[in-house]
């Protein structure tokens, strides 16, 4: 899983239907100060999440097929949380 | 999963067994802020998009799974949506690093 910004929304009203009934966000990956930022990706949204709303996301497709709750679902990323807090140890030197 | 724009279509005289029928997209990857990334890639369609679209697509196994009848077929790439509209918020509106110590975001 990974951690990530809600950067955006997307609308469609011609999809495969295991994505009816659920909204897709842009999420853009958190990383540490000086690092170059990460990829953005879609992930379908399994918690109400909105823009700006930082979101655990699950990257991977029988874990997407178990949030989901559908063996079969044609989906990777899914946001299965939203974060309140994240705390990090300092580096070591 | 990723946005891609459809530039072409593919033909194939000679599938792969379950691959019959399915139409092929050429498709080129896109960014959030739908700048290209990467080489034009075949995708699978399931959602009858057409040359110009803007689709939401599906990568791995998982493309396989979006085919509508047998689910085992050598497919990597489908087009799962068809993009009515897209907002993206500015890229400096959020701060996207983390720092030592507590980060809280509610």
């Amino acid at each position: 899983m990974i951690l990530g910004k809600v950067v955006g929304t997307v609308v469609t009203t011609i999809s495969h239907r295991d994505y009816k009934n659920r909204r897709l966000l842009v999420v853009q990956p958190l990383v540490l100060p000086g690092d170059s930022p990460g990829e953005d990706f879609i992930a379908l949204d399994n918690t109400q999440a909105g823009i700006g709303d930082t979101v655990l996301v699950n990257r991977e497709g029988n874990g997407a097929r178990q949030a989901l709750k559908n063996p079969d679902a044609c989906v990777i990323s899914v946001i299965v949380g939203i974060v309140d807090s994240v705390y990090l140890e300092e580096a070591p030197r | 999963m990723l946005f891609g724009r459809v530039r072409g279509t593919a033909v194939c005289t000679l599938k792969y067994p379950g691959t019959e029928g399915l139409k092929l997209l050429i498709v080129q990857p896109l960014n959030k802020k739908l700048e290209p990334v990467g080489a034009l890639q075949v995708a699978a369609d399931v959602v009858q998009a057409g040359i110009g679209d803007l689709c939401v697509m599906v990568r791995s196994r998982e493309a396989a799974l979006a085919m509508p009848d047998v689910k085992f077929v050598p497919i990597d790439l489908a087009l799962v949506g068809i993009v009515d509209e897209l907002a993206v918020v500015a890229e400096d509106k959020f701060d996207l690093t983390m720092q030592p110590g507590w980060n809280h975001f509610t």
